[in-house]
């Protein structure tokens, strides 16, 4: 399997974190990707500084005032999810899982923000909260409010943490020079316009950094394509691998867990469909952040179906080239590409039981990129993984500031503050998030697949929360205790399940089993799901326990607006038909449904 | 302001960067990695018209 080509591709993206110099990874860059580049980070600065005027109180630094327009929002609210796990992990998974991993955008993605924007955001953007927790606040009570908020703070720090780390890896891979330096450069440039210019600065910039990287990332599908024999050409030579037909059908193999995600239908429609997409995309507050800016009701609730039309695509140009690169690889030398290998402490290739190179798949996306851009081209992908890098990060450190300013220094420090002691503050958390945020990139370096890890921090606190808000928003009868004591369990299940529940092969540890090895799954995609399926439905179970033997804390009259039932409907008679949420979102769902039946 | 414009504007001149560095290095051995195809030159073309799109309509007005 190994060949002299393989050879040099030798490097980890997802290492040590000590840096890699003199890899074969590394993009030999000339003048016109440096000038590609520059011109990028230019704009994005740029674009911070001219909106400094908008940052003048902490209503517009933290909120922007309600007065973004929704096709910028919605471009934001899908860019501001475009961070470590989009580009990297989604290739990664196209490698390990073939076309399974359109799973992850047709079953996990698309229905929940369709959701989000028709059935919560009325009452989301109506309420006038400022963040999710503060709508826990005014639908429950202040301690619901402040446990969400605080693992809130700690999941958003997490995350960019992890994103800072594969930014500052990949670059020391891909350019040189060193991992600390890039991170501090990279949060140098995030910190500088999110300072600047706010929440409208981080949004403004998420759409350009949208187009870069879309444009940056695209025509690598296209070149892949061709190489690989065409469409045809892929399925033949996948057929041929060792995934099998799993890896070009979507469902067919998924009657039992045997397929190459190792989750069967049901695991894939509750775990990952229900559970796990709605409890990210409709309370992450990361998320929802982008659509509580719009400018107005409509435009609030196209927010995330707005973001559906591109998210629906994105699989053809980060899950297609690692399908390809898998395929590639499996064909032999002759193709001139293959996935980098893991390797072991002293630098040589890992091998798997039957004596098989170990594929580093967090390496496919750069070295496919490496393999078919030639420079000018290979700048303006630097460019857009740069790009996706900061649009997560930005995302995170914006919602961080608003939830520490309003949810935590406001409530822990009591009576009223002047809107010059809350933008002071907002501004120290800007900076205060991201500097704990890089401590936790270096803990990020433990883990080698960026994506198992966000969905296990996402199954601890956002399932959890799901639920919560399921029955917070649809039910008039759930109430205060049934809140707090449900996400307080619920929260400390998942956290007791993991440590009961480990992945077939796998040491006992941070990934589970570290207090007994009791339930045992096929692979790290599969305990998550169940550990988001497990805390949501004790939450559920609590919450309605709780909810319906003692009685309601609220009156009708006190819930108006924050339950649906009591939410008046939106009228939209002013919009053109095809702009009222409840019709594009049907649209959406209809085309979503034939990307399943097509990819069957 | 209109996001529109510095969208127009940088797509613009990466569309005239990689459409000019594809016509200097035209015929150049850097392009047997993407099979033989100079796509500096397609690929400027397509940013330069979305670019001028962008542009365009950053300029006609403000119906957004």
């Amino acid at each position: 399997m190994l060949n002299s080509f393989f050879v040099p591709f030798i490097a980890s993206v997802s290492g040590s974190g000590g840096g890699s110099m003199g890899s074969g990874l590394q993009f030999d860059l000339e003048l016109v990707d440096w000038v590609i580049l520059s011109i990028y980070l230019v704009f994005v600065i740029g674009i911070g500084f001219a909106l400094k005027r908008q940052s003048k109180t902490a209503e517009d630094f933290l909120l922007s005032g309600r007065s973004i327009p929704g096709w910028i929002t919605g471009l934001a609210f899908i860019s501001a999810n475009l961070g470590a796990q989009e580009l990297i992990g989604m290739a990664a998974s196209g490698s390990e899982y073939g076309i399974m991993t359109s799973h992850f955008y047709w079953v996990g993605a698309i229905p929940a923000m369709v959701f989000l924007g028709i059935f919560m955001m009325p009452m989301y953007y109506g309420s006038k909260a400022k963040s999710v927790p503060e709508y826990l606040k005014m639908r429950y009570d202040e301690r619901t409010r402040v446990f969400n908020s605080v693992s809130f703070a700690f999941m958003t720090i997490f995350s960019s943490g992890i994103s800072m780390h594969a930014l500052a890896d990949l670059l020391t891979t891909l350019v040189g020079w060193n991992y600390y330096g890039w991170l501090v450069v990279t949060s140098v440039i995030v910190l500088a316009y999110v300072l600047k210019g706010g929440l409208s600065s981080a949004i403004y910039n998420e759409v350009l950094q949208f187009f870069m990287i879309v444009f940056g990332i695209a025509p690598l599908s296209y070149l892949a394509l061709k190489n690989v024999g065409g469409w045809d050409g892929l399925v033949a030579k996948l057929q041929a691998s060792p995934l099998g037909d799993g890896a070009i059908h979507s469902w067919a193999q998924t009657a039992t867990g045997d397929n190459p995600m190792g989750v069967p239908w049901y695991g894939i429609i509750f775990g990952l469909g229900f559970v796990l997409s709605f409890g990210y995309w409709t309370t992450n507050f990361a998320e929802v952040q982008r659509a509580l800016a719009a400018n107005s009701m409509g435009a609030a609730r196209r927010t995330p179906i707005v973001g559906a039309i591109p998210k629906m695509l994105f699989p053809a140009i980060v899950i297609l080239p690692g399908m390809i690169a898998y395929a590639l690889t499996l064909e032999g030398a002759s193709t001139g590409y293959a996935i980098p290998a893991k390797l072991d402490a002293n630098g040589v290739a890992m091998l798997d039981s039957a004596g098989r190179a170990i594929m580093n798949y967090n390496q496919v996306l750069p070295s496919m990129i490496l393999h078919y851009f030639p420079n000018g081209l290979l700048g303006l992908a630097l460019t857009a993984l740069m790009a996706s890098f900061m649009s997560g990060m930005a995302a995170n450190v914006t919602a961080f500031n608003t939830v520490w300013t309003y949810d935590l220094y406001s409530q822990m420090t009591g009576g009223k503050k002047t809107d010059r002691q809350l933008l002071s503050m907002a501004k120290i958390a800007t900076i205060g998030g991201i500097i704990l945020a890089m401590g936790c990139a270096l803990i990020a370096a433990k883990y080698n697949n960026i994506m198992a890890i966000l969905q296990l921090v996402f199954g601890f606190v956002n399932a959890p929360l799901f639920a919560t808000f399921l029955m917070g928003m649809f039910t008039k009868r759930s109430n205060n205790a049934g809140a707090f004591w449900g996400l307080l369990i619920g929260t400390g299940t998942a956290v007791v399940f993991h440590g009961l529940s480990w992945v077939t092969g796998n040491e006992p540890g941070v990934k589970g089993a570290w207090i007994a090895p009791v339930f045992e799954y096929p692979k790290d995609l599969s305990q998550s799901f169940m550990v988001a399926i497990v805390a949501f439905s004790v939450t559920f179970i609590i919450n309605a326990g709780l909810s319906f033997t003692s009685g309601r804390n609220k009156t009708d009259e006190e819930l108006a607006g924050l339950v649906y039932s009591l939410t008046p409907k939106q009228l939209s008679g002013h919009e053109i038909w095809i702009m009222r949420p409840a019709v594009l979102g049907t649209i959406v769902m209809i085309a979503v449904i034939i990307l399943n039946i097509i990819f069957w | 302001m209109d996001l529109r414009l510095p969208i127009g504007i940088i797509f613009t001149l990466y569309g005239f960067i990689l459409i000019g560095y594809g016509l200097f290095t035209k015929g150049s051995e850097i392009y047997t990695r993407s099979l033989g195809i100079n796509v500096n030159i397609i690929w400027g073309i397509v940013l330069l018209i979305f670019g001028l799109v962008m542009y365009y309509f950053a300029k006609r007005g403000k119906n957004v």
